[in-house]
Formats: structure tokens, C-alpha cells, sequence
């Protein structure tokens, strides 16, 4: 369990104020400019010991992804664009760093664009986050009234403009290429890849899109050092992570813990159990709507970071954990999550388009068990033709928590079947 | 250049293809909707995925950049299945009224699920139903069929520069529209249909009107502009029931104009199918041997300096070097092709013709045009500028004829003072044509249908020689004709002779009865009114301006009815051929002007088309090399002399309504009407 001095979100509740002066007491803009100062290849070199992985979902090895950026300038705009379209459901952890640590943000913005030579930060803020894009635009100013973003940031002579830009509340917004068409002014749809975004990102210029968490634990790596930070959790799986707790849980919470941790002690220590005891819990969907859900057996034992969780058959996604206990109804569950992605696909590649309403309609089938034994097979090849055959991972996304029902509640989906025949035949 | 393995074999590609070109290249057919060589990649049908070792997922080989060593399998069991699976989403909310379906034996979707798609549907929710859209009198939608490869929102964006459709709403929800429901004002909106893979688009005036299978197909060339572009016309008996694009990269790639596309059925109205001669002045039929004795009666002790010829927009070099032995043999000197009064003198090539060759557009890195407006005069010609502005830079300036042409122009002002001002160098941009690498002049016949247009032909000339603008490898200038039949008329050399009088001083003639008997050879843009002294003889195909002035009407066949030649602005001679015959009694222009030289006792000795077109090679060789430019050499052309401070103003101010044929086209009139003049759409049912 993560000891309160490892924490890097020490506001995450709000308990202080956002505001500049009570970040600074909490150690934020601690020495900044000394670490600009340090260079760009050791801020690299820092997170690629820390080992920090994307905490947007993918898991991509954060320093890998900043060294595909150009290592010379040829005197062009180059951009770092903070993803915090947070839509993913089950999810609520940039949220409160928007609103409670929007400083931690600023200045790992500003190391990261140090560390990428990044001369423009968007900071693409989902539609519906009203408040917090109200909190993170005081803090860009408070932020540049201190000089501490903006020409000669923090007083190192790097320069850094940051802008904060909200979205309309479109999930796919979310996914890189299509929150960077978006930002554009264009209507959200991903972009084929190749080109990656940091050969041809924003307006046609190197850029390199981080979610907002990964962004703001880089401060304070480079503050207590790659090895503190490589020290928590496992290895290729390090460090402290948000969990959003939610469902039929006692307290649900959003709480900063250790990677690895088991699931099981993440849900009774944090959110107060699961509702009726361990034993009423039905299954989990441990990283937000997106990853296949892992029923009872897996949930006793499993941990809680990127490897442990896909050896699991599933992923630790944005760690948006969605507790369901007996009572729910797993299979009108599935189908809620079919429904969105249907409603958020943006209609771009012919798999997502015209497969998601599909599985949504045969999902609401099976709510009710209209349909035949065979369909379930049928159900699952077309998951299977829609996963990988897409742009983006959206498709993926579509099709996961429905094969993760059927490679676990099968029998629930039969059962629903043969028990509808028989009503009928009555 | 990068070596790559498909289905185990090795093939050596040039850097930077897709791996879709490299199996191409390699003669590997892949599937697809969405790709299209000419528009940018868009990815998103899916349907071209490959397998790529070391690649855990099938990759759309359309977007995928080749690299060394790639190994490329087309044939896996993985490939298979994601087609099938691609093909099995579409088809699901696809309509199956492919027997309704205008597309049905032309269509992608078809073939492909025939080829590679599942042999039944496992789909059992309701399809998808979609809100037609209402996009003008050009093209229909059904827009349930469409399948969202975006090819079209692609070609309105890129090619014809005119972004009216696009997509809206989400996920299955998403539809292709221009919103407002206007009528787009693309004048290559056609093309989009041609583009479709699926029935989503269809041709308005043709739906409905025939299958594909019950076509014949006649490869031929188009005259509504000089472009010459390549054609195919599609006939069923004796009626052209569509007319479609044949790929030519020199000259029109793979796109028409929707003048070309659609004004086809101005070839079944107002025709004169029947010979004609005015008697106590009215029109009344009469029969070949009536009309020739008529116009013999009347030639009858006529001096050849009385008679004219006029030759029109859309005539043929066969039968205009029929003409031209035909005024030798009345010995007539007042023989005119400039229906406008263009000062182009017919006397060298060079100035008449468009040097740089349309493809060579692409070459130029700065151009001026003067006195054109490209958009309408030449639309194909407009799609290169655009083009070479959006690939490779090139910088648009113009004088006179302001307009939108889908890119951006620098508009240097409307007088041609202006052009003199660069011809001296005092003006700022000559310093741009000093530092352009390949700069280019294109002179339009807005910029010499003028009293002055001697004086800017030659300023033209002075700027080609001043800026270097003709070199070994380039030649800077071009003239853009606006009618089929200039360039091959000026070619032919059917410009008064000595002593002769242009078709301004024919008309004035006409008019003092200095002319008695003037032959139209379909010259209808001109003022058939101050010809009504003379005895006015028509031959032509429509009943259009200037037949009803006439006294003897000589019927002759329309583009579609004729194996004919065509010089186009370049001076590439081209070939037409016969789709249909000609209505009535309408025969082919060279053999109505062969019999009637008989009629007159003054004899053509050319009896067949070999003898006309070898006739024609002696006149000038060059038009004997079908689809062949031969360059002019550089010469001196125009002559000094002032320039009048009067603006430039082009030939054409409706662009659907030009010549005999699309005044008569029902199509192109209602598309003058609601794209040009904002009438509102008229209702469906006044279509069919």
C-alpha cells in the first residue's frame, strides 16, 4: 500500500486550494528551472529510468514516445498537446488534477515541452469540464503572471506557450489523431498512421499528445528521482497510479496508489469493499469501459498494473474500476457499453461504423434472449472483425468488453436463450 | 529502391509508393472503394488490408508507405477474412435493389462481393435508412446506398476546389451532404458520379433510362470546349444516352466537364433533319436536290468577292477544308473562322496554339493569364492550374476577368495598360516573371477578341522575349481557345485571304450589299440579323440563332454523328467517331459541301474521307498526327500598336449555355438557370 510520503497527488480531494500559492507550499515550482536547466536529454533520461508509462490507456513507454520528437530544431512551431478530453467511462482521474492540482500539470507541461523542445502546449479540455477548464485557465494565468510558462519560463530562458482549448464533448476527441483534427477545427475523426504525430502532428508539425496524469507526475519524478519512483510498484510497471473506483462499492473513490497493487485489497482498503462482501461480487471491469471484463475468480488474485492485467485477458486501460456485484445485470451492462461505442464511433472506417451498431443490436437481443444459441459464435466473429481492422482503437475498444462477456458469462447468455424458448413453448 | 516480398516473391518498387502501387506494380489485384489514385488517401473503407510480417494486425495497404525488406502477403487466410468481414459490414445496411440500381453491372461493390465478399447475409436487424439529398439538376442520390468512402467530399475539396459536400453526424448516423440542399456549383461536379463505387450518386438526366449492358460504346472527343477531352458515348439504337470520360492524361486525365457530361440531349432537340428553303419568305422543307438548285439559282453570275463563309464554333477540320476548297473554287476570299473577331492571324502557329501543353501546366512555377477565365472557357484546363497550385506551388496572376477560379490569383487589375506596364518592366510584377523559374503566359480570347488585340498579342510576344519565357525545354506561352473548331480552323489557315474581309467587315458588307450570298458553317454566335440583306445559307445541326435567318438550311450531323477531326488548344488533332447517324436527312457537313460543289459545277474532287484527310495533311502536315502535338516554332506574332483602357471581358458569361447544342440541351438550360441565376429547384416531376 502506497505510504502517504510517496503521494504524488497531495491535493487530489481538494482539501487545499488550487491556487498557485498553496501549490507552491506543496512543493510544486520547486526548483523548476534548475531542472530545465539540467537539459533535455536528462529529462528523457530521467523518465526512461523512471520507467512511466502512458497513463492514458495504451501503456506506451512515456520516454520512447518523446524520443520519436525531432532532436533539432529547424525553427518551426513543435507541439505538446495535454489530453484531457477525459470521456472514458468508469474514469474521473484527470478531472481532479484539473481542479485540485492544475499546477502539477503547468509544470510538468513545462518540462515536457522542455524535454521535447516543444515551442506551443494545447491543452485539449473535455466539453462538459466546465469548471475545471475554468480552474486550469486561472492557473495558465496565475501561471503567467509568476513567469513561470510563457517566454523565459521560470527564468531558464525557455520559452513556452500554453493554451488551453475545450472541446465539444465527442469521446473519439479523445483518441490522439482525432483530438488533434479537432483542434484543428476539423470535424474528429483519427488520421491514418503513418505519419505518427511526431513526424507530422498538429498543423502538419511534430507534436506529441500525453494524457494529463502522465504530464503531471513528471515533476515530481525528476524532483525525487527516477529510482524513487522506479522503486513502487513492479518492474515495467512502476510507480503510483490514480484508480477511480466505481460501482457496487461501499465508498466509491478515486484514490493514488501504488502499480500492482491486488485488486481485491484496492477495492476493500479504498472503497470500502464490495456492496453485500467479496463473496456478492459478480465481476470487474479494472480500466475503464474499454478493456474486457474479469469475473470473480481472476478478480481474487489479480493485480492491478499493465502486464499482470493483460496475462488476465484483459488491461489496466485508464484504471477506472467498475465494480458489479450479483445484482447486476451483466449482459444489459455489456449492451449499455455496446450502445456507446455505437454512439461515439465516428463513422470514419467502414468495421466501426456499421459493427458497432450491429453488436449493439444483437447485445440487446440477448438482454432479452431473442436469439439463437448460434448467434453467440456469430456475436463474437464479428467482434472479430472489427478488432484490428480499424483506424483507430475505438473498433477495439467496441469489441473487448463484448468478447470479454462471452469468454466468461456464455453460460448466462445461453441460459437467457434456452429460458425465453421455453417460456414460448408455453 | 526498396526491395519488398509479396506472396513470396521479390519485387524491386520505386521509394516512396504504398504498399497498394507495389502490388500493383507487381500485377496483384487489391480490393478497395475509398482509394483513388487522383485524391488524396483517405483509408477508411478498409477493404485493401494486407497481411505485413512482423505486423500483429492487417494493415490498409492504401495509406502504408513501402519499406525495404517488407514482406507483403495479398492471399492469407487473414487477408481473406478481413474482405469478407469488410464487405460483410457494408453490404448490411446496403440496399439489395441492384436491379433498380443505375450502378447495377458498373458496380464495385457488386463485382467485389462477387469476388471476395460471403455468399449470404447473417444480418438480421433492420437496415439503415437514409434521407436522400437534393444536390442539383446534375445528380441524383440515394444516399442508403452510400457506403462513406468520401471519394466525392475528396474530388469537390481537392480537384474541383469547390468544398460543398462533406460529412455529418456520427457513427452509423453519418451522411454525406452539402447541408444546405442547394444545387452544387462545381462545373466538374459529374465527375462524382463517375467516382461513386456504389449507386449513392447517379446521373439525374440518365437514370433510369438504360443498363449499362444494353449500351454501345464509341470512343470519341469532346467539342463543347477546346480541351478535346476524351469521351466515351454510350448509345442505345440511334439515341446517345450518356456521355462519359475515357482516361487521357495529356489532356483531361480522367475528368470532364459537366458541359460535356450532360448536354447531350441538345443533340435530340430543335435538330434540322430536313433541307430547307425560304419560298415567299418562309422556311419549308424541301429535298437536297431543291435546296443545292436554290442556292445555285442565287450564285448564279455572283462574283466570288460577293460571297462570304463564317465558319462556327463546333465545325470539323473535314468539313472546313471542304469549305476551303470550296471558296478556292468561287474564288472567295472573305473566308472567317473568328466568330468573335479575335486578331489571331492565322499565320503563326505559335500564337494560336497553347505552346506549354495542358499537362505542362504542372511544370510552371508562375503563371499570368490575361483576358481568360480558365473556370468556364476551359474547365479542365482550370483543374490543372488548381492542381499545380496544390501540388507544386504554382502562383496565379491575372488581368481582366475577374472570377472565382477555386485557387487563389493574384488580380493584377482589368486594363490591358497593365500588360504594357509589364512589357516595359515598370510594373511590380515584372520583377516576378524575372525570378520565375518556368514562368507562363496564357492569353485568352477575352484578351484579342478586341479592336486592339494586334497591339496585345504582340505585348505578349515582347513579354515572352523579354522574360526568357520560351527556352529549349519550355515554352511560356499559350493562347486558350474556348471552341472546338478555332484551333483547327486557324491551323487550317481559314482566315480572309488577301484583300478579304473578317467577319465583322463580312457582316458590315452584308449590310451595305457589298455581300450577296453568305455560307454559315454552324456559326451561330454571331449577329444572324445584319445578315438578312444577303441570301444566308445554314448548314449546321440546330435550329439555333442564326437557321431561322437563313434561306436555304443544309442539315448537317453533330459531334456524335460523324467520323471527324478535332484540333484541340494545344493542336493535338483528334479523332471522332460515329455513335449515332445523324436524324432525318441530316447527313455528314464534308459530304453535304462535297455534293453541293457539284450542284454548283465547281467540283471538290475529294470522294471519300481518305482523300479529304489527305487533303488535309498537305494544308498543313501537323494535322495529320492523330493525338500528336507538333511544336511551333517561335516566331514573332501581333503587331504594335496602342492599347485601348477598356477592361478585358471573356467570351463565355453562361457557362452552360455556349453553343447550338447546350442552348438546346434541356439539361444545361435549367443548370443556367438554378446554378447560374439562383432560380429556385424545380420540381422532379419537370425533369421527367
Amino acid at each position: 500500500m502506497l505510504q502517504d510520503r510517496d503521494r504524488i497527488f497531495t491535493n487530489l480531494y481538494g482539501e487545499q486550494p488550487w491556487q498557485l500559492e498553496a501549490a507552491r507550499r506543496r512543493g510544486d515550482w520547486d526548483g523548476t528551472r534548475e531542472l530545465i536547466l539540467k537539459g533535455r536529454e536528462w529529462i528523457v533520461q530521467q523518465i526512461k529510468d523512471s520507467g512511466l508509462r502512458g497513463r492514458g490507456g495504451a501503456g506506451f513507454p512515456t520516454s520512447l514516445k518523446w524520443s520519436f520528437m525531432p532532436k533539432t530544431s529547424d525553427g518551426g512551431p513543435v507541439y505538446l498537446v495535454v489530453n484531457a478530453d477525459e470521456s472514458e467511462p468508469g474514469t474521473c482521474k484527470d478531472r481532479e488534477i484539473l481542479r485540485h492540482e492544475p499546477h502539477k500539470l503547468l509544470e510538468g507541461v513545462v518540462l515536457a515541452g522542455a524535454a521535447m523542445g516543444c515551442t506551443h502546449c494545447y491543452i485539449y479540455v473535455r466539453g462538459e469540464f466546465v469548471r475545471e477548464a475554468q480552474v486550469l485557465e486561472a492557473a495558465v494565468q496565475e501561471a503567467y503572471e509568476a513567469g513561470l510558462i510563457g517566454r523565459n519560463a521560470c527564468g531558464s530562458g525557455y520559452d513556452i506557450e500554453v493554451v488551453v482549448h475545450r472541446g465539444a464533448g465527442a469521446y473519439i476527441c479523445g483518441e490522439e489523431t482525432g483530438l488533434l483534427e479537432s483542434l484543428e477545427g476539423k470535424k474528429g475523426q483519427p488520421r491514418l498512421k503513418p505519419p505518427f504525430p511526431a513526424q507530422v502532428g498538429l498543423y502538419g508539425r511534430p507534436t506529441t499528445v500525453n494524457n494529463v496524469e502522465t504530464i503531471a507526475v513528471v515533476p515530481t519524478i525528476l524532483r525525487r528521482g527516477a529510482d524513487w519512483f522506479a522503486g513502487l510498484g513492479r518492474p515495467n510497471n512502476t510507480g503510483t497510479k490514480i484508480f477511480c473506483i466505481s460501482g457496487h462499492v461501499n465508498q466509491p473513490c478515486t484514490v493514488e496508489e501504488e502499480m500492482g497493487i491486488p485488486l481485491r485489497e484496492l477495492i476493500e482498503k479504498h472503497a470500502g469493499g464490495v456492496r453485500g462482501g467479496w463473496d456478492n461480487l459478480l465481476a470487474v471491469i479494472p480500466g475503464g469501459s474499454s478493456v474486457p471484463l474479469i469475473p470473480k475468480s481472476v478478480c481474487d488474485t489479480v493485480r492491478m498494473d499493465f502486464d499482470a492485467l493483460r496475462e488476465a485477458g484483459s488491461g489496466l486501460g485508464t484504471a477506472g474500476v467498475i465494480v458489479m456485484d450479483r445484482s447486476t445485470d451483466i449482459v444489459k451492462a455489456i449492451a449499455r457499453l455496446s450502445r456507446f461505442y455505437m454512439h461515439e464511433s465516428c463513422g470514419q472506417c467502414t468495421p466501426c461504423r456499421e459493427g458497432t451498431g450491429w453488436l449493439w443490436r444483437m447485445m440487446e437481443r440477448l438482454v432479452r434472449g431473442e436469439a439463437e444459441i448460434e448467434e453467440i459464435d456469430q456475436l463474437w466473429d464479428v467482434t472479430k472483425q472489427i478488432e484490428g481492422h480499424t483506424i483507430c482503437a475505438l473498433g477495439d475498444a467496441a469489441a473487448w468488453p463484448v468478447q470479454g462477456l462471452i469468454r466468461h458469462f456464455r453460460d448466462e447468455l445461453e441460459r437467457r436463450i434456452r429460458e425465453r424458448k421455453r417460456r414460448q413453448a408455453a | 529502391m526498396p526491395k519488398v516480398t509479396i506472396n513470396g516473391r521479390e519485387y524491386e518498387v520505386p521509394a516512396g509508393i504504398t504498399v497498394f502501387q507495389a502490388c500493383e506494380l507487381a500485377g496483384i489485384e487489391i480490393p478497395h472503394f475509398c482509394y483513388h489514385p487522383r485524391l488524396n488517401i483517405a483509408g477508411n473503407c478498409r477493404m485493401c488490408l494486407v497481411e505485413v510480417e512482423k505486423s500483429p494486425k492487417p494493415v490498409a495497404s492504401c495509406a502504408m508507405p513501402v519499406m525495404d525488406g517488407m514482406v507483403i502477403r495479398t492471399d492469407t487466410p487473414m487477408v481473406h477474412k478481413a474482405r469478407r468481414g469488410v464487405l460483410e459490414f457494408l453490404l448490411i445496411n446496403h440496399p439489395l435493389d441492384c436491379p433498380i440500381c443505375d450502378q447495377g453491372g458498373e458496380c464495385d461493390l457488386q463485382d467485389l462481393t462477387l469476388f471476395y465478399g460471403p455468399d449470404h447475409s447473417r444480418y438480421r436487424e433492420n437496415k439503415r435508412a437514409v434521407a436522400d439529398k437534393y444536390l442539383g439538376p446534375l445528380i441524383s442520390t440515394h444516399m442508403t446506398r452510400c457506403i462513406h468512402c468520401t471519394r466525392c467530399i475528396r474530388f469537390l475539396t481537392e480537384v474541383a476546389g469547390v468544398p460543398e459536400l462533406g460529412g455529418i453526424n456520427r457513427g452509423e448516423h453519418m451522411e454525406i451532404t452539402n447541408y444546405i440542399e442547394r444545387a452544387l456549383t462545381s462545373e466538374l461536379q459529374g465527375n462524382i458520379i463517375d467516382l461513386c463505387p456504389v449507386g449513392a450518386l447517379n446521373s439525374k438526366p440518365y437514370e433510369y433510362r438504360a443498363r449499362t449492358w444494353e449500351l454501345r460504346k464509341t470512343e470519341s472527343v469532346d467539342v463543347m470546349d477546346a480541351v478535346g477531352s476524351a469521351i466515351r458515348v454510350d448509345s442505345r439504337g440511334n439515341e446517345v444516352m450518356r456521355i462519359l470520360p475515357r482516361l487521357h492524361e495529356e489532356v483531361n486525365e480522367e475528368w470532364i466537364s459537366d458541359r460535356t457530361r450532360f448536354a447531350y440531349d441538345g443533340l435530340k432537340y430543335r435538330r434540322l433533319d430536313v433541307p430547307m428553303v425560304r419560298r415567299a419568305g418562309r422556311l419549308e422543307e424541301a429535298d437536297w436536290r431543291e435546296a443545292f438548285r436554290a442556292i445555285r439559282d442565287r450564285l448564279a453570275g455572283v462574283p466570288g468577292e460577293r460571297v462570304a463563309f463564317i465558319i462556327g464554333d463546333l465545325a470539323c477540320l473535314e468539313s472546313m477544308v471542304l469549305v476551303r476548297e470550296l471558296a478556292a473554287r468561287l474564288e472567295c476570299p472573305h473566308v472567317d473562322s473568328r466568330q468573335l473577331g479575335e486578331r489571331l492571324s492565322g499565320r503563326v502557329r505559335v500564337e494560336h496554339l497553347f505552346n506549354p501543353t495542358i499537362a505542362g501546366i504542372e511544370r510552371a512555377d508562375l503563371c499570368l493569364l490575361v483576358g481568360t477565365n480558365p473556370r468556364w472557357e476551359a474547365p479542365l484546363v482550370n483543374a490543372r492550374l488548381r492542381k499545380a497550385w496544390r501540388l507544386s506551388g504554382l502562383e496565379v496572376a491575372r488581368l481582366g476577368c475577374p472570377f472565382d477560379l477555386t485557387y487563389p490569383v493574384d488580380h493584377l487589375g482589368d486594363s490591358p495598360t497593365i500588360l504594357e506596364a509589364i512589357a516595359d518592366g515598370s510594373h511590380p510584377f515584372a520583377r516576378r516573371l524575372e525570378k520565375a523559374e518556368r514562368p507562363l503566359l496564357i492569353l485568352g480570347t477575352g484578351a484579342v477578341a478586341r479592336p486592339d488585340g494586334a497591339a496585345i498579342l504582340h505585348l505578349a510576344w515582347r513579354i515572352a522575349e523579354r522574360y526568357g519565357l520560351v527556352r529549349d525545354d519550355w515554352t511560356g506561352y499559350g493562347f486558350l481557345h474556348h471552341a472546338a473548331a478555332r484551333p483547327g480552323a486557324l491551323e487550317l489557315g481559314l482566315v480572309p485571304a488577301e484583300g478579304g474581309r473578317d467577319v465583322a467587315a463580312i457582316l458590315e458588307g452584308a449590310e451595305r450589299g457589298e455581300i450577296e450570298v453568305v455560307f454559315l458553317l454552324g456559326a451561330d454566335e454571331i449577329d444572324a440579323t445584319r445578315l438578312d440583306g444577303a441570301f444566308l445559307v445554314y448548314l449546321g445541326t440546330h435550329g439555333d440563332r442564326a437557321a431561322p435567318h437563313a434561306d436555304v438550311i443544309l442539315p448537317g450531323a453533330a459531334y456524335t454523328e460523324k467520323n471527324a477531326t478535332w484540333v484541340n488548344t494545344e493542336g493535338r488533332p483528334q479523332r471522332g467517331r460515329l455513335a449515332v447517324f445523324p436524324p432525318g436527312e441530316a447527313r455528314e457537313d464534308w459530304k453535304i459541301l462535297r455534293a453541293l460543289s457539284e450542284a454548283l459545277g465547281r467540283t471538290v474532287p475529294l470522294d471519300n474521307l481518305g482523300q479529304v484527310r489527305a487533303r488535309m495533311a498537305e494544308i498543313n502536315p501537323a494535322l495529320s498526327l492523330v493525338d500528336a502535338i507538333s511544336p511551333a516554332a517561335w516566331e514573332p506574332f501581333g503587331s504594335p500598336g496602342p492599347v485601348q483602357d477598356e477592361p478585358f471581358v471573356s467570351p463565355i458569361r453562361d457557362f452552360y449555355l455556349t453553343n447550338p447544342i447546350t442552348r438546346a440541351s434541356r439539361t444545361m438550360q435549367r443548370c443556367s438557370r438554378e446554378i447560374l441565376h439562383g432560380e429556385p429547384a424545380a420540381e422532379e416531376a419537370e425533369v421527367a
